[in-house]
């Protein structure tokens, strides 16, 4: 127990400090947004370390409820990262209401996707996946004098209490016909025929975590959260959460369900399925939008397609470019919604709405590029570096025999690139438009923006090897 | 070969320029942007220069492992080494053609063409299979912000067009990429070029690949982005679309598609063969009717690269260095054709033919370039163009008479459309005042139209020049190619020359007909 606990740093770390940012917060009331801010992400960057500390360790704790091994720790760092600059971003967005509890529950969140990363019981999962669910619901809502935010948290929270009952009943299923929710032993008895039970509870875990990553047919919250919801919010929902109900789904699906046989049949067709909805439905969905937020909602429904793409190969080669993917698409989308914290209107709110970037080139050039790389990205046009984890992904979709699916994701990917080149026609082709657009960035975002823009330039082909290296340990855990 | 890594240099240098141009305001962005190309034209004669003909296929060869699981791995042969050369060449030309046409966003532009430098070395150079890929691809976002940005009325259409097209057909090359990739278990393009790949795989693989050069080449059907792209474009943007860009499609057939799908090319020579009679008439009969300058100038480049994808698929000798030849030769006098049209655009504003006529009386000097320009895209002899004509007709008429046929008609119908633009525009009365307000061409206009007009005609008297380097390359294409090659249709039988008529013999056998 006590040797399990010195294993166990990062989730300890974020406990305390989550804890200690509450009490600040409780008895220094509002005033000191500094502090608590501060607190919160000394937190999170010394859980990092200790995740760093840990690499190379592989163990399994608290009787084989979860597990310490590499991959949990790649998610676990983009997760700590994410999440980072979600509370570095916020106070700025916020102003006067910015209060204590929205650092706290951003840490506690990051706790729990850390234990989604790395359970390896159902019912691990089933706590970590709660915690992270009700932080989010409150973060969703945490404008409460704003409607939209209001309309948000509850859509999320009744769309996420329904996902976590069918998530529930898929794992008593698995539970009953297999008589365990130890991962191992939830695998054992997936060898040989798949039981109708089993099927069952396969089919209602996946949908249960679709929701979570917002593949079609269970994204419907994503648009009106993602809208509603205050813009670090946004940001912080389209980052680390996904990273971590992916990084779930996968361990769920290889670990517990198993990359051969018959299991593997059974959830494979699903995946494929769900990834080509998802693909097609968040790039036609895309099309019409003039939010930019829901606009970015919609390309997150797409890339989860392209990550689940990598899932549906079901080998660890598919699993390195599902983890790839994850961290660039991280890197890109925090580029893209601190693009859209950076600009406000006359009166001060933010702009929101795409055609008011008309003609943006010409009055912030900085910004309108930026953008650009982060939209070509997202398209996956090389030489930007987005291209690589699509590369990726298809690469092992074709090893493994899906060409068919390679195919109809990369036609498919075309109709996506439409809508993101229509936003860089709007900033570089139109003519200025009449409200004046004022970038009102703080230093710090300017630098994360201009290093993640700069990364997925040319610059990040470089890091591949490294990636690869990461990326390959972490994924040969589950294999 | 080198000890100076010449061809990461070529790369380089425009690289540094074009962020250097994005700081800049206009005036110090035109020269360093002139500065850069012409530095990369001087590495690109010092490569020409120091090619060693008849030496090893891969020359200047880099390779450095960056990234993993691919490589940073430069290399040209003849082929490669000269469409480098026509881009160097033509790139500071581009951008003295816009020193004074581009007003706006002076720094953006010249980045962008900068950028377009990089690319297009790049592709040509690359020996990589990713590497190429993502050069090939790479071209995509600085033509569409060309376009979209500094180019006509309806330059947004164009604009997204261009981008959706092309990029529809390179997704598809990319699976069979990976797949290739699969198979042979390396990126490494020289190696590809002698992989045998299973025959029903390399169908798979023509096809996906077929799809990607179709459109960049353009090919009918799947040329309609190309005319609403030029017409749309900025003057130098058409001229490098022109000059270099197709380039890349047809380069694409003969470095991949033909040596790495033997089998597949032998088996698919009739689609190639009736898509090219087809556009090779069509589009020729589309230019006839033209009422604007560029999109008859665009329809004529269709036509001409018609003929070298038939010339390509000829699968002889004369047929491919022809069709090379064509690439050169039409790099130059269509990225000419398209000065032609910017320079009398920069004074009229208007591309309505209808709205020129009798230019040759004020506009002299600008009549003569004009006319020698048309002259070499109808391929007279003596300029760049009957060389490329005549080589690659000969070559098709050796694998089909048909296909030479209906290429011949084309080329007179190009005489007949090129002939009757410039008689609306050169001749007749010079009647319109504001025809008649425009000066004859300036100095800078002098600079661009001389060097032009010079490789035009060099290329015409003494193609061996531009031939030799590519010989060798053109031989191992063919040899690779030779096992699957069908037997053409028309029969030819060797005649028995007269001692007397000897060297009228030599004639015909160098001329094709055997």
């Amino acid at each position: 127990m006590t040797a399990d606990l010195a294993l166990i740093w990062p989730e300890l770390i974020l406990t305390i400090g989550g804890l200690i940012t509450l009490m600040i917060g409780a008895f220094a009331g509002d005033r000191r947004v500094g502090l608590y801010q501060a607190v919160a992400l000394l937190v999170l960057a010394g859980a990092a370390v200790a995740v760093v500390a840990l690499f190379g360790t592989e163990a399994s704790v608290f009787s084989g409820t979860l597990a310490v091994d590499g991959f949990g720790g790649f998610a676990k760092l983009i997760i700590y990262a994410a999440s980072f600059v979600c509370i570095a971003i916020a106070p700025r967005y916020f102003g006067d209401t910015m209060r204590a509890e929205y650092s706290a529950l951003i840490v506690f969140a990051a706790l729990g996707m850390g234990i989604m990363a790395s359970s390896r019981d159902l019912m691990t999962l089933y706590v970590g996946l709660e915690l992270n669910s009700l932080a989010s619901y409150v973060l969703a809502s945490f404008m409460r004098g704003d409607d939209r935010s209001s309309e948000a948290g509850l859509k999320y929270f009744v769309l996420g209490a329904l996902a976590s009952g069918i998530l529930l009943f898929g794992i008593s299923l698995l539970y009953g016909f297999s008589g365990t929710t130890d991962f191992a032993g939830v695998a054992a008895a997936m060898t040989g025929e798949v039981d109708i039970g089993l099927l069952f509870g396969i089919v209602f875990v996946i949908a249960g975590l679709a929701f979570k990553i917002s593949a079609v047919p269970f994204h419907m919250w994503t648009p009106d959260v993602y809208e509603g919801a205050p813009t670090p919010v946004t940001t912080f929902f389209a980052s680390a959460p996904k990273v971590a109900a992916m990084a779930l789904l996968v361990r769920v699906l290889i670990d517990a369900m198993g990359a051969e046989g018959p299991a593997l049949a059974a959830w494979q067709q699903i995946i494929i399925f769900l990834s080509l909805a998802s693909i097609i439905l968040g790039a036609v969905g895309a099309i019409g939008q003039k939010n930019i937020k829901r606009l970015l909602a919609y390309s997150s429904i797409n890339n989860v397609g392209f990550m689940l793409i990598g899932l549906a190969a079901g080998t660890q080669q598919g699993v390195e470019a599902v983890l790839t993917y994850l961290l660039v698409y991280v890197v890109t989308t925090i580029g893209a919604f601190l693009f859209v914290m950076q600009l406000r209107d006359a009166d001060g709110r933010m702009v929101e709405s795409i055609p008011a970037y008309a003609g943006l080139s010409k009055r912030q050039p900085g910004l309108a590029a930026a953008m650009a790389v982060f939209l070509f990205s997202l398209a996956a046009i090389p030489p930007l570096f987005g291209f690589w984890p699509k590369y990726l992904v298809f690469e092992a979709a074709v090893n493994a025999g899906l060409v068919p699916l390679a195919f109809a994701g990369v036609v498919v990917s075309v109709i996506g690139a439409f809508y993101y080149i229509a936003i860089v026609k709007t900033m570089y082709f139109d003519d200025e438009a009449e409200a004046a657009i004022r970038n009102d960035g703080s230093r710090v975002e300017g630098a994360v923006i201009a290093v993640s823009a700069l990364w997925l330039s040319v610059i990040g082909y470089l890091f591949i090897p490294m990636l690869a290296v990461a990326a390959a340990s972490a994924a040969s855990v589950l294999f | 070969m080198s000890e100076l890594p010449i061809l990461s240099l070529m790369l380089a240098i425009p690289t540094v320029a074009a962020i250097l141009c994005l700081l800049l305001e206009a005036k110090p962005a035109r020269q360093v942007a002139l500065a850069a190309t012409l530095a990369d034209l001087a590495l690109g004669i010092a490569l020409w220069a120091n090619f060693d003909i008849g030496g090893a296929q891969w020359q200047f060869v880099e390779r450095a492992d960056l990234f993993g699981r691919f490589q940073w791995a430069l290399g040209v042969d003849g082929v490669a080494m000269m469409l480098i050369v026509l881009s160097t060449f033509l790139m500071p030309l581009c951008i003295l053609a816009s020193w004074e046409s581009i007003k706006q966003r002076v720094g953006l532009y010249m980045a962008m063409f900068l950028i377009m430098e990089v690319i297009m070395i790049g592709v040509f150079a690359a020996q990589d299979l990713l590497l190429f890929y993502i050069f090939f691809e790479g071209v995509l976002i600085p033509m569409y912000l060309i376009i979209g940005i500094w180019g006509g009325q309806n330059r947004i259409y164009a604009a997204f067009k261009f981008f959706l097209y092309t990029l529809l057909g390179s997704v598809l090359m990319l699976v069979a990429m990976i797949a290739m990739i699969r198979e042979a278990g390396t990126t490494e393009i020289p190696v590809l070029l002698n992989y045998d790949f299973p025959p029903e795989m390399q169908t798979w693989l023509w096809l996906a690949f077929f799809a990607s050069m179709a459109v960049k080449m353009p090919m009918w059907p799947v040329h309609t982005w190309l005319p609403d792209a030029h017409v749309q474009a900025p003057t130098a943007g058409s001229m490098i679309l022109a000059g270099v860009l197709l380039k890349m499609g047809s380069y694409g057939f003969l470095r991949f598609m033909m040596p790495m799908f033997p089998d597949a090319s032998a088996q698919f020579m009739w689609l190639v063969f009736a898509l090219s009679m087809i556009a090779v008439v069509y589009t020729s009969l589309v230019a006839l009717v033209q009422s604007d300058m560029k999109k008859l100038i665009a329809y004529s480049s269709v036509a001409h690269m018609a003929i070298v994808t038939a010339g390509l698929y000829a699968f002889n000798q004369r047929g491919i260095e022809g069709a090379l030849i064509i690439m050169l030769s039409h790099g130059v006098v269509s990225a000419a054709l398209f000065f032609c049209v910017g320079v009398i655009y920069d004074r009229l504003h208007t591309r309505e033919i209808s709205r020129y006529g009798g230019l040759a009386v004020n506009m002299p000097a600008y009549s003569l370039f004009f006319m020698l320009f048309t002259m070499a895209s109808i391929g007279l002899p003596g300029t760049s163009g009957f060389v490329g004509e005549f080589l690659s007709l000969a070559g098709i008429y050796e694998a089909s008479s048909w296909a030479a046929l209906a290429c011949t008609t084309g080329i007179i119908l190009g005489a007949a459309y090129m002939l009757y633009l410039y008689r609306r525009i050169v001749f007749g009365e010079l009647t319109k005042d504001d025809v008649k307000a425009m000066p004859d061409i300036k100095p800078r206009e002098w600079a661009i139209f001389v060097p032009l007009a010079a490789v035009a005609l060099w290329m015409g008297i003494y193609p061996e020049s531009f031939l030799a380097p590519m010989r060798g390359d053109v031989t191992t294409v063919v040899a690779r190619l030779a096992p699957a090659k069908p037997a053409g249709d028309a029969q030819l039988a060797a005649g028995k020359p007269k001692a007397a008529n000897a060297a009228h013999g030599d004639a015909h056998h160098a001329g094709g007909v055997q």
